[in-house]
């Protein structure tokens, strides 16, 4: 009955005890809101052919109403809307009560990603992590305008402001992978601003976040300088390709030479650019880094002028190897493998 | 303007339409209420199929899951200019400047609103306000969707200045004719009109007018706030500056969630002439619908919290906010119900306008029912941004506000031009918006159970089924917009003469000759019945005398 009832009006799957019951609260609302559009719509539909016009001149009565109509009128929808708010209201209010003990897991969205972070552990861009059963909390913000995180196999949805924390949390049941949307409307890649919500085997988890740990330390132990961010014992273009993927640029900077929100990576150094005004720049080095650090002074024909700055938010090396990253994807280039393939763990776009 | 004396013999009767003059100059400079409403009619039917293109033209992109005709900018340029257009230009204008001018005054025994020279000036605000939002748009267009949320819309690189003065203008286009609206009521009733003889149409454009004028200037002072933030980077939304993100969301809806009953309102004050005239029958409960609307313009004042529930705010607040909105739901569920039992014992005649109400009877029982669905929190939370919530509220606002305004263009378009549509294309027209209607906005209500967030550009394939339905749903409801201009304009020139009352409808209105002369009634009229009775024999609602006075 309630997989029934849930195909017949598109739900997606119910990935959490709370999602089943919310979808109930649902079915009961459709239903007599069925029930009660039948009885005004087969009333009105047998006045319409009982009381069919048939002549001009017929004389209609005065007909007042009394108070029973009144009683009616209101009592009715009056009841039934409060038995809705008694059954939906609790819902919501346990929504906006995280458990004791519950994981946390702080949720950042930028335009136009998802960066999730745990606490003392790993942090990813666009997939979200969690152990089946366990009570998780995301604390939810934002760096620039608001978002919306939304998971609709989960019923949930809570609004990421910026300069400001909101909460919202859940129990995942079954392992799967579920779809993350930005819900609130963030500008030219609000629709691509997907994320996915991978729910894992309890024992799997605990593994993932000790193994992210562990690379974790050694990055630090290795890095010559703290904060440095480039890791040794990887060609520098190696490591650009990684910081591309976890600042992500490569969100709005295609690889294969595909036009997107900003131009393609793909052939780009060296290329002569035509810029907004009619002024040209060859893509250079120079070109490169001060796109990253100052976006808006030089804008390509035909781009608008959308991306943030990354002055203080990436250190030289870690410029340097981006732009290297940018060298290695011209067609001339010596590659010294595909350039294409995961950045970081994949995510199948559906 | 001084009255011309440039008047032919009168071998036609004289009518609001040939006198004073006939020039496009004397429309323009016009002072008649009449007149000011039929080019607002003019203007809002013109804004109509410009949103209506806008509408397309974003379904059309939606075809397919990935880019269509268009790239992203240009798409989020069109479903701004889609909201702000049929917004602010189209529903919140439409039945109340254009059929409220006309019918209100002539509904009150009255010559004239009580400031003609502010109708007029109404008008030119409108106009300019709609020339400066749209030439902002063609410029460099707004990609902040009709709602300006901040801080997106107070660092967007696109231009949001010119759409924020050109709402900003629209607002006192509406302020000033719901004060006219208002004065007029209370002042220049004609005797006989006492407060329980109000026509139900004047009651709910009277409430219509409270809300534009206690609303409209906070919508006001907000545009004015981001213009103010987006211009000269001053912190008052955006966290960045030290301002708060979500005091814009509390002052915008303050105004616009009262602007749904803006729109709303004068729909339903269409909707409850129609269906005593189409059943020749008194309304059922006069003043339960009279105050049902007055009750709705009050408590819709109070409700605005329930746009905010994935916002942050307290859950007590969404508790409040949830239950307040229902109490809107009471009001219109006794409408509904009084609508219905009106038609108890009646004399039904099926036209074009009663196809109408049947239309609006149905959008504004699932509409609202959908309303509540949402008021319940935690369905909201799953809906909220979704198609689900397009899809409500084009139902109940757009669905609303069109069925009343086709029932409206029908029923009076014997009154304001003299001349009958033909029946048998109205109601086909009318068969194919209402069922136009129901293909587009079934398959969002889906798409939002589904998931799918609204206002994006691309989505995953499995959205693709249902996108495909809703698009061609849209192309029947345009074919029959099409329609019904095609056959309403071959009407205005050569439909037949209708006679004076065609459909022996005993509103107040039909007291004055068709079309109303310059001056509604030669002399005052007074009323000796109430405005919606159809029990006694065929007597007229004025009697010929002395004028008495009313307060």
């Amino acid at each position: 009955m309630n997989d029934l009832l849930r195909r017949m009006l598109f739900l997606p799957e119910q990935a959490s005890d709370y999602a089943r019951r919310v979808d109930h609260l649902h079915f009961f609302v459709i239903i007599t809101t069925m029930l009660a559009a039948t009885g005004v719509f087969a009333t009105a539909l047998f006045f319409f052919v009982k009381y069919r016009r048939r002549s001009d001149t017929d004389p209609t009565p005065h007909v007042k109403p009394r108070l029973v109509h009144e009683v009616f009128f209101v009592g009715v929808p009056l009841s039934l809307f409060l038995l809705w708010f008694a059954i939906g209201f609790p819902q919501f209010v346990e929504l906006q009560r995280p458990p004791q003990g519950a994981m946390d897991v702080y949720v950042q969205g930028k335009k136009w990603m998802w960066k999730f972070a745990y606490p003392g552990g790993p942090s990813s861009l666009d997939a979200l992590r969690v152990p089946v059963g366990r009570p998780v909390r995301l604390l939810i913000t934002s760096r620039d305008v608001i978002h919306s995180f939304y998971v609709p196999a989960l019923r949930v949805k809570q609004d990421a402001l910026p300069g400001r924390y909101t909460q919202t949390w859940f129990t995942a049941e079954r392992p799967g992978r579920y779809e993350i949307f930005c819900a609130e409307y963030c500008g030219l890649g609000h629709s691509a601003m997907l994320g996915e919500l991978v729910v894992m085997p309890a024992a799997e988890f605990d593994d993932w976040v000790a193994q992210q740990r562990r690379g974790l330390a050694l990055a630090v132990d290795a890095a010559p300088v703290p904060g440095d961010g480039v890791r040794p014992g990887s060609s520098l273009t190696e490591e650009g390709r990684r910081i591309a993927a976890e600042q992500g640029c490569l969100k709005c900077h295609t690889l294969d030479g595909t036009r997107h929100i900003g131009p393609t990576w793909a052939d780009l150094y060296g290329k002569t650019e035509r810029l907004q005004g009619g002024k040209t720049v060859v893509a250079d080095e120079g070109y490169l880094t001060k796109s990253m650090m100052d976006p808006s002074a030089d804008i390509v024909a035909g781009y608008q002028n959308v991306m943030p700055t990354f002055q203080g938010k990436l250190s030289p090396p870690e410029i340097a190897a981006i732009v290297e990253f940018i060298k290695s994807l011209g067609s001339t280039a010596v590659r010294s493998g595909p350039s294409e393939g995961p950045v970081y763990e994949s995510i199948p776009r559906k | 303007m001084s009255p011309s004396l440039a008047s032919e013999a009168p071998l036609v009767p004289r009518t609001y339409l040939n006198a004073p003059a006939t020039g496009l100059r004397s429309w323009l400079l016009t002072q008649d209420h009449k007149r000011i409403g039929v080019m607002f009619l003019v203007a809002t039917t013109a804004s109509l199929f410009v949103g209506g293109l806008f509408a397309l033209l974003i379904r059309i992109e939606l075809l397919t899951p990935g880019p269509t005709i268009m790239d992203a900018m240009t798409y989020n340029r069109l479903f701004t200019l889609h909201g702000v257009v049929m917004i602010f230009l189209f529903m919140i204008p439409a039945i109340p400047s254009g059929f409220g001018n006309f019918l209100l005054p002539i509904m009150l025994g009255a010559k004239d609103v009580a400031f003609p020279k502010l109708n007029l000036l109404s008008f030119y605000l409108y106009v300019a306000g709609a020339v400066v939002a749209l030439a902002g748009m063609l410029y460099g267009g707004a990609d902040t969707g009709w709602t300006f949320y901040t801080p997106y819309s107070t660092t967007t690189v696109t231009k949001v200045a010119p759409i924020l003065l050109g709402a900003f203008i629209l607002g006192f286009s509406s302020i000033l004719t719901g004060l006219n609206f208002i004065v007029t009521t209370h002042t220049m009733r004609a005797p006989g009109i006492t407060w329980d003889r109000i026509p139900l149409f004047v009651w709910s454009i009277y409430a219509t007018s409270v809300i534009q004028i206690l609303a409209t200037p906070v919508l006001g002072m907000t545009l004015l706030l981001v213009f103010v933030e987006h211009t000269f980077g001053w912190g008052i939304f955006d966290p960045a500056r030290g301002g708060d993100p979500v005091l814009f969301q509390h002052f915008f809806w303050f105004y616009s969630h009262p602007a749904v009953y803006i729109m709303v309102l004068p729909g339903m004050a269409v909707i409850s002439e129609v269906v005593c005239a189409f059943s020749h029958k008194n309304i059922f409960g006069y003043k339960a619908v009279a105050y049902s609307s007055l009750g709705i313009a009050f408590v819709g004042f109070f409700t605005w919290g329930h746009h905010l529930f994935t916002s942050g705010q307290s859950p007590w607040d969404s508790g409040i906010f949830g239950i307040l909105s229902m109490f809107v739901g009471i009001f219109t569920a006794i409408k509904v119900f009084v609508w219905t039992a009106t038609l108890y014992k009646g004399s039904i005649a099926f036209k074009t306008p009663f196809a109408y109400f049947v239309g609006f009877l149905f959008f504004l029982v699932f509409g609202g029912m959908t309303g509540i669905a949402l008021a319940t929190v935690s369905l909201d939370i799953h809906w909220q941004d979704t198609y689900f919530v397009v899809a409500h509220f084009h139902f109940i606002m757009v669905g609303g506000v069109m069925m009343a305004f086709l029932a409206a263009l029908h029923y009076w378009f014997p009154k304001i031009t003299g001349r009958m549509y033909p029946e048998g294309w109205g109601l086909v027209g009318a068969v194919l918006v209402i069922l136009g209607f129901n293909f587009t906005f079934i398959p969002q209500f889906l798409l939002g159970n589904e998931g799918m967030p609204r206002r994006y550009f691309s989505y995953p394939e499995r959205f693709w089924p249902l996108n495909v339905a809703s698009t061609a749903g849209a192309s029947v409801l345009a074919a029959g917009l099409l329609l019904i201009l095609v056959y309403t304009l071959i009407a205005l020139r050569w439909g037949p003469a209708s006679g004076h009352n065609p459909w022996r409808s005993r509103g107040y209105e039909w007291e004055s000759a068709t079309p109303p002369p310059p001056e509604n009634f030669a002399e005052t009229p007074v009323f000796a019945r109430g405005p919606h009775e159809y029990d006694e024999a065929a007597e007229p609602a004025t009697v010929r005398g002395e004028p008495t006075h009313v307060s």
